[in-house]
């Protein structure tokens, strides 16, 4: 059942210098379906594939408002996603409350990471299992984070969370030079590209994914789906080749251990 | 039954005032400040005066201080709760620097942080006893405001305190203009200061000109304005004054 003996609490370190728990709680991450952000000088795109858990069920919310210039995109356990994303609208409302003005995006970042940063050294606590794209707008411009359970942060141009996200990083990586100056259809456009990398010859449709964008005089919402719909059907990326299929190897990347990711 | 309920309401009275660590009353207060909105920014004024009391017992009580990089804060009311507020924004606007990420608190920040600290304290029956004036520039976006000891609030062109209202605004009203150079607005600022030594027993002849533009603020030194007190109506005012006694 357990990988070794110094797995069985947040707190205690391996002799190679690593949290196993820490490390675990970065996999749930990339258990979940795929979540991807990119952004331009003026806008942020959010979309997440919707993966419903029988045949039965509804998708869960995987896109989430937090204020009319902030909203994340998460992986992993959507539980923690809902309990953080509530932190950061409490945040947020607190802010508005004593400055009556929008939380700069990167303080807010910060303390999502403090406090899941807290959570890798209390022995009575475990890491979050959930990895949030925060898209943002403040005075410096556009913004979009990677906070991940082991309390780093990152700040992109362009990224993939989830299963199958290296397909869609590598379609990022080959593009992302020239979103600074895109409008926002062309990042939704592309948004919708890198979503269909991770399906891996699934067909992409409006009802398994959801796409959300905020920018300069345009406060966060999610897009329509009929929208979303006709547009894939004008991109014609609904058939195509269902080829592809070399995606899944790059999946599990072996040169960094997964905290640095 | 009259008096149980009168005797039950001093005691509570006297617990009020016997326990009570509350500013009850104010100790030194300063007078009116007035702030301008001028072509490049904003202009506050204030005299120098810390009265104790009615007697005018500081002369020298600068009452006009600049926070952060954006803004300027000119204070009425009780001095030392003027520190008390200058220690707290010192604190806030340290901690605005610490991130160093770009983003800092703008006059208008300031202003709401400055009502929501007044309207709480007034809630907890524990004021700070004073009326403040806030102006300030931010991305070539001019600011002037007021909030005072009970949490009322509002921006406009030109502002004033206390007997500054009274005093200064109805000539701000007639005489200000949007375009007014810094030279104009400081002439406009310097009558409207003046009618205050005149008819205000608690203003004093020594006043300072602060102003706030896009480059930053700049705190003027300290200087007297002419007055002439020799009108005839001065040197004998009962003459002609008909009253009872």
């Amino acid at each position: 059942m357990f990988r070794n003996q110094y797995d069985t609490d947040v707190t205690t370190w391996s002799p190679a210098g690593r949290l196993f728990q820490v490390e675990y709680a970065m996999e749930a991450v990339k258990q979940g379906s795929a979540a991807i952000g990119l952004r331009s000088k003026t806008h942020v795109v959010l979309a997440s594939v919707n993966k419903a858990n029988s045949e039965l069920s509804s998708h869960q919310k995987k896109i989430f408002k937090i204020d009319n210039h902030i909203g994340v995109a998460i992986a992993g356990l959507t539980a923690d996603g809902r309990v953080l994303s509530r932190y950061l609208r409490n945040e947020c409302i607190n802010y508005s409350y004593v400055y009556d003005s929008p939380l700069p995006v990167g303080r807010l970042v910060v303390q999502l990471a403090d406090k899941a940063q807290i959570c890798t050294q209390r022995s009575w606590k475990r890491p979050y299992g959930v990895g949030l794209l925060v898209a943002g707008m403040d005075e410096t411009g556009a913004h979009l984070y990677y906070n991940c359970p082991s309390g780093n942060y990152f700040e992109y141009q362009a990224f993939a969370i989830g299963s199958r996200s290296q397909a869609a990083k590598t379609y990022l990586e080959r593009k992302f030079e020239t979103y600074n100056d895109c409008s926002s259809d062309e990042l939704i456009k592309d948004a919708l590209f890198a979503i269909k990398e991770t399906l891996q010859g699934e067909k992409l449709t409006s009802s398994i994914c959801t796409v959300a964008v905020l920018g300069v005089d345009e406060p966060f919402h999610i897009i329509d789906q009929q929208i979303i719909q006709q547009l894939i059907e004008s991109l014609e990326i609904k058939e195509e080749d269902a080829g592809e299929a070399d995606t899944t190897a790059m999946d599990a990347s072996p040169e960094a251990a997964p905290m640095d990711i | 039954m009259n008096s149980s309920f009168s005797s039950a309401a001093t005691k509570g009275l006297e617990c009020i005032t016997i326990d009570s660590e509350r500013t009850l009353y104010p100790y030194v207060t300063g007078t009116s400040v007035i702030g301008v909105k001028y072509k490049d920014g904003v202009v506050i004024a204030a005299d120098m005066g810390g009265s104790y009391g009615s007697t005018l017992r500081y002369k020298s009580v600068e009452r006009v201080k600049s926070i952060g990089k954006h803004s300027l804060l000119g204070a009425s009311g009780e001095i030392s709760d003027f520190q008390e507020i200058l220690r707290y924004l010192d604190e806030l606007i340290l901690y605005d620097n610490m991130w160093d990420d770009g983003n800092s608190l703008g006059p208008k920040e300031v202003l709401n942080y400055l009502n929501r600290l007044m309207y709480n304290r007034r809630n907890k029956f524990n004021p700070l006893w004073n009326a403040l004036v806030l102006g300030g520039v931010k991305n070539g976006q001019k600011y002037l405001g007021t909030v005072n000891m009970i949490g009322v609030h509002y921006e406009d062109n030109h502002v004033a305190t206390g007997f500054g209202n009274h005093l200064a605004r109805p000539i701000l009203r007639d005489e200000w203009r949007e375009d007014m150079s810094f030279d104009e607005a400081v002439k406009l600022v310097e009558k409207c200061m003046r009618n205050l030594i005149y008819r205000d027993r608690s203003a004093i002849n020594k006043i300072q000109i602060a102003k706030i533009t896009e480059e930053g603020a700049t705190i003027g030194q300290p200087y007297a304005l002419k007055s002439n007190w020799g009108f005839s109506a001065f040197k004998n005012p009962t003459q002609g004054a008909v009253g009872s006694w």
